[in-house]
C-alpha cells in the first residue's frame, strides 16, 4: 500500500495559488518578522508564546482558589490589593472565588487547550508536514493571531474593572451572566468584557480553520496524498472542521448573549426574575436556549481540545516504538468518527437542565458510542507499543502518559453517560476530576508531548533530556496526586463551586480538600523545570540535527530551524506514507517521506 | 474559471459553511425562542423588502454579466475591460443600493414603535438583517478588491479572487432569499 509509486498529482501551488498567496520573500524589519509577521511558523510560536502566558495566570488562579479550600480562614498575603472588594483581609468571598473559577476555566479551555495543540502546534508543523511554503491565506493568519491575542487583553481587563471578572463560569449559564449587575459582582463590565473577548475567540479560531482546511486541501505537495498524511496533519484538519462547525454556533451565541445584556432584548432571560430586590425588565427569554447553543458548541470543544493530542501522539508513538502505528486507516475513520458523534452528545451535559427525561436517553446512547472509536484509538496506541523496544525519551514519556490519564479520565465518563447516574455525580467532583483528566491534563500531556518532539525543529537546539525526563515522573505522579482523589470526594456528595467546606456534612472532606491542595501546589512547582528547561534550551541546549528522532514526516527533511520558505527554495515529493518504521532504509529502520529532499543527518 | 484546486475559492466555500452554520444558530434560536413563551407579536414585513430583493438578484445577474465581459475581452485582447468593470461596478452599486433599502426598512420598522429590545420577534428581524447586510459588506469589499486586481494586473484576466468574489455574492443573494423566507413565515 504504502509503496506505490506517487501519483501525478500537480503541485496546485504553481498553477492557481497565486491569488491568495502572494510572493514569498522573507521579511526585513523587526515588526515584520517578529510581531506582524505573515510566516506560520512565526505565528505558531506566537500562538505558543500566547498559551504559556495564558496557562502561568491560569494555575496561579488555580492555586488560590485551593488554597483557599483547604485553609478558608487563613489569609492570602496581598490578595486583598489584588481584589479589594473580593478579599477584605486576604480571605476571598464565595463571589470572587468563582470569579477565579470562571477565569480559570475561560482561559484554560480558550487560550490553552484551544490555541496551544490546535492554533499553536497546528500553524507552525501542518504547512511543513504537507510540503507547503505557508498557509493558504498568511493575512488571515496573522489576523488570527491577532484577534486571538485581543480576546486575551480583553479578557484579563476583566480583573482591572472596579467589580471584578465575571462568576458565571466558563460556560456562563443564562440568566445569570444576561442579567448585568442586580446579578452579582462582576456581573457588569466583567461579564461584558467576557462576552466580548470570546466573540473575538470565536472569530479568531475560525479564521484559523478557514486556513488549515484550504492548506490541507489546496496546497499539499507532489505526492502527498490523503492517505499519505502524517497523523497530526489529519487531527489538525479534522480538528479544524469540527471548529469552524463549533465557533460559527458560539459566536451567534456571544452575539444574542451581548444583546441582551446591553440592548435589553430577551433572548435568554426569562420574565418575572426578581433579583437583588429589581424586578428584571425582562420577558419570554429561554435560558435553556443558551445552553443547548453553548454546549452545541461546547462539547465539540472539548474534542477540538484533545484531537489534536490524539493526532501529536499517534504521531510521535511510532517515531520512539521504532515500529509503524497499528491501524492506521483505523485511526483516521475513528478520529472522523469522533469529530462527527461530537455533534450529537452536546446534551449529556444537560442531564440537570429540566429538559425532557426523555432527550436525556437520546443524549445518552450517542455519548456511550463516542467511547468506542476513542477506545479503539486507545487500544491501537497500545497495540503499536506491544513488542515495542520503546526509546524512553521526554517526549514518548508524555506520550505514555498522556495514554494513562487519557483512559482514567475516559473511564469516569462511561458513568457520567448515564443520566441516573450523572444526576448523582454531576454537581459534585466527580465532574471535576473527570474532565480535569480526559481534556485537561491530556491535552497537556499532548503538548507537552509536542514539545520535547517539535522543539529542536522550532529553535534548532535540542531541549535537556534529563530534565524533561523528571519533569515527566514528577508532573505524572503530581496530577494522579490532584484530580484521583476528586473522584472519590465526588462519590462521597462533595459538591463543587462551593468555596469552602467549613461547616456541615462536609466538614469531613477537608484533610483530603488538604491533600489536593499540597499536589496542586507541588505539580505547579514541578513546572518550574519545564519553563527552566525551555528558556536554557532555547539560549544553550545542544544545536539540533535536521532529524534528530529518526523521523519520517516532512518536517524533519528540511533543516532546524527550517528557512523562510520551509524547504529552501525546491518542492519536495513525497513517495511514502508517514508510518514506515522498522522497515530497511538507507539511513536505519526507516524511510522518510520525501527522501530526496535533503539527506538527512542524524 | 480558476482550477478546482484555488484557495481562494476553497476559502470561500470554507467561509460559507461557516456562515451557514452562524445563520442555522440563529434560526434555531429563532424557533426556539418563538416557542418559548406567548410573548411572540406578529408583524407585516415592511414592502420594500421585496423591491430589495429584486435589487439583490439583479446585482447576480450584472455580475455574471460582467465576468463574460471580461473574458470575453481577454479572450479577444481588447486591452482596457471597460465594458466588463462598468457590470462590476454596476454590480456594487446594487449592492449598496440593496444595503441602502434595507436601512429604510428599519426604519419603516421603527416608525411603527418595533425597535430591537420591543418583542423578539422584531429583535430577530434586526439580527439577521443587520448580519446579513455586515455579510454583504464583506462582499462589497472582496468585489471591490478582486476589481482594483483586475486593473492592476496586465494581462486583464479574470482572477482567482474575482472568481471567489462572485461565488461570495451569489451565496449571499440566496442566504438572503433564505433569510426573507424564515422572516415571512415567522414574523
Amino acid at each position: 500500500m504504502h509503496d506505490t509509486p506517487a501519483p501525478l498529482v500537480a503541485d496546485r501551488r504553481e498553477t492557481s495559488g497565486h491569488a491568495a498567496h502572494p510572493a514569498h520573500a522573507p521579511p526585513e524589519g523587526f515588526l515584520r518578522k517578529y510581531v506582524f509577521s505573515l510566516d506560520h511558523k512565526v505565528i505558531g510560536k506566537q500562538y505558543l508564546d500566547l498559551a504559556l502566558i495564558a496557562v502561568v495566570t491560569g494555575m496561579v488562579l488555580s492555586w488560590l482558589m485551593r488554597f483557599h479550600l483547604a485553609f478558608p480562614t487563613t489569609s492570602i498575603p496581598g490578595l486583598d490589593k489584588l481584589a479589594p472588594n473580593g478579599a477584605s483581609g486576604g480571605v476571598m468571598t464565595p463571589e470572587l472565588y468563582l470569579s477565579l473559577m470562571t477565569m480559570h476555566g475561560t482561559i484554560m479551555v480558550f487560550f490553552v487547550l484551544t490555541t496551544a495543540p490546535f492554533a499553536g502546534f497546528g500553524n507552525f508543523v501542518l504547512p511543513i508536514q504537507v510540503g507547503a511554503e505557508d498557509m493558504a491565506f498568511p493575512r488571515f493568519n496573522m489576523m488570527s493571531f491577532w484577534v486571538t491575542f485581543l480576546a486575551f487583553l480583553v479578557l484579563i481587563a476583566a480583573f482591572f474593572v472596579p467589580e471584578g471578572p465575571p462568576l458565571s463560569g466558563w460556560t456562563a449559564y443564562a440568566p445569570l451572566s444576561a442579567l448585568g449587575k442586580d446579578a452579582g459582582p462582576g456581573q457588569g463590565t466583567g461579564q461584558t468584557l467576557w462576552a466580548v473577548s470570546i466573540a473575538l475567540f470565536c472569530i479568531g479560531q475560525l479564521l484559523g480553520a478557514l486556513n488549515f482546511i484550504a492548506t490541507t486541501l489546496d496546497l499539499r505537495t507532489k505526492g502527498m496524498t490523503l492517505s499519505r498524511m502524517p497523523f497530526s496533519t489529519w487531527a489538525w484538519f479534522i480538528t479544524s472542521v469540527m471548529g469552524l462547525i463549533a465557533f460559527s454556533v458560539l459566536l451567534p451565541a456571544c452575539v444574542l448573549l451581548l444583546l441582551d445584556r446591553v440592548a435589553g432584548t430577551s433572548f435568554f432571560i426569562p420574565g418575572g426574575l426578581v433579583v437583588s430586590d429589581r424586578l428584571q425588565p425582562h420577558s419570554g427569554g429561554s435560558p435553556l436556549l443558551w445552553q443547548h447553543l453553548f454546549w452545541f458548541f461546547g462539547h465539540p470543544e472539548v474534542y477540538i481540545a484533545i484531537l489534536p493530542g490524539f493526532g501529536i501522539i499517534s504521531h510521535i508513538l511510532p517515531v520512539f516504538a521504532r515500529k509503524p502505528l497499528l491501524g492506521p486507516r483505523v485511526l483516521i475513520a475513528c478520529l472522523i468518527a469522533i469529530g462527527f458523534l461530537s455533534y450529537t452528545v452536546w446534551g449529556h451535559h444537560m442531564f440537570l437542565s429540566g429538559m425532557n427525561p426523555l432527550s436525556a436517553t437520546l443524549f445518552s446512547v450517542p455519548t456511550l458510542i463516542i467511547t468506542i472509536p476513542a477506545t479503539i484509538v486507545t487500544l491501537l496506541w497500545i497495540g503499536t507499543l506491544y513488542g515495542a523496544r520503546i526509546r524512553f525519551t521526554s517526549a514518548a514519556l508524555f506520550c505514555l502518559g498522556f495514554i494513562s490519564v487519557f483512559v482514567t479520565g475516559g473511564i469516569s465518563g462511561f458513568f457520567l453517560a448515564q443520566p441516573s447516574i450523572d444526576t448523582y455525580l454531576h454537581g459534585t467532583y466527580f465532574v471535576v476530576g473527570h474532565f480535569h483528566f480526559v481534556m485537561g491534563v491530556a491535552a497537556m500531556f499532548g503538548i507537552f508531548a509536542g514539545v520535547y518532539f517539535w522543539f529542536p525543529k522550532m529553535y534548532g537546539r535540542m531541549m535537556n533530556e534529563t530534565l524533561g525526563k523528571v519533569h515527566f515522573t514528577l508532573t505524572l505522579i503530581g496530577v494522579y496526586c490532584t484530580f484521583m482523589p476528586m473522584h472519590y470526594l465526588g462519590l462521597a456528595g462533595n459538591v463543587r463551586r462551593y468555596s469552602a467546606f467549613t461547616d456541615d456534612y462536609m466538614k469531613g472532606s477537608l484533610p483530603l480538600h488538604r491533600f489536593i491542595t499540597m499536589a496542586a501546589l507541588f505539580t505547579g512547582a514541578v513546572q518550574l523545570i519545564f519553563f527552566y528547561n525551555l528558556i536554557w534550551s532555547r539560549l544553550r541546549g545542544a544545536k539540533a540535527p535536521d532529524n534528530p528522532w529518526q523521523a519520517t514526516s516532512l518536517e524533519w527533511s528540511t533543516s532546524s530551524p527550517p528557512p523562510f520558505d520551509n524547504f529552501g527554495g525546491h518542492h519536495p515529493v513525497v513517495s511514502y506514507g508517514p508510518n514506515e518504521y522498522g522497515v530497511p532504509g538507507p539511513a536505519g529502520d526507516y524511510v522518510m517521506q520525501a527522501p530526496s529532499t535533503r539527506p538527512a543527518t542524524t | 474559471m480558476a482550477s478546482p484546486g484555488s484557495p481562494a475559492r476553497t476559502g470561500v466555500w470554507i467561509g460559507i459553511a461557516a456562515i451557514t452554520m452562524s445563520f442555522a444558530a440563529y434560526t434555531s434560536a429563532l424557533v426556539v425562542r418563538q416557542g418559548a413563551a406567548p410573548d411572540w407579536r406578529h408583524f407585516r414585513l415592511p414592502p420594500i423588502l421585496y423591491l430589495n430583493t429584486t435589487v439583490l438578484l439583479v446585482s447576480s445577474g450584472t455580475l455574471e454579466m460582467g465576468r463574460r465581459r471580461i473574458r470575453r475581452e481577454a479572450a479577444w485582447g481588447t486591452g482596457m475591460p471597460s465594458q466588463g468593470v462598468l457590470w462590476l461596478s454596476l454590480t456594487l452599486g446594487l449592492g449598496l443600493l440593496f444595503i441602502a433599502g434595507q436601512v429604510l426598512a428599519w426604519r419603516d420598522l421603527s416608525a411603527q414603535g418595533l425597535f430591537l429590545a420591543t418583542n423578539p420577534s422584531s429583535a430577530f428581524f434586526y439580527v439577521l438583517t443587520a448580519l446579513h447586510a455586515l455579510h454583504l459588506l464583506g462582499g462589497v469589499a472582496a468585489l471591490g478588491y478582486s476589481m482594483h486586481r483586475l486593473h492592476a494586473s496586465a494581462a486583464r484576466t479574470p482572477s482567482a479572487a474575482l472568481d471567489a468574489a462572485s461565488l461570495y455574492w451569489h451565496f449571499m443573494g440566496v442566504l438572503w432569499l433564505y433569510l426573507l423566507a424564515v422572516l415571512a413565515l415567522r414574523l
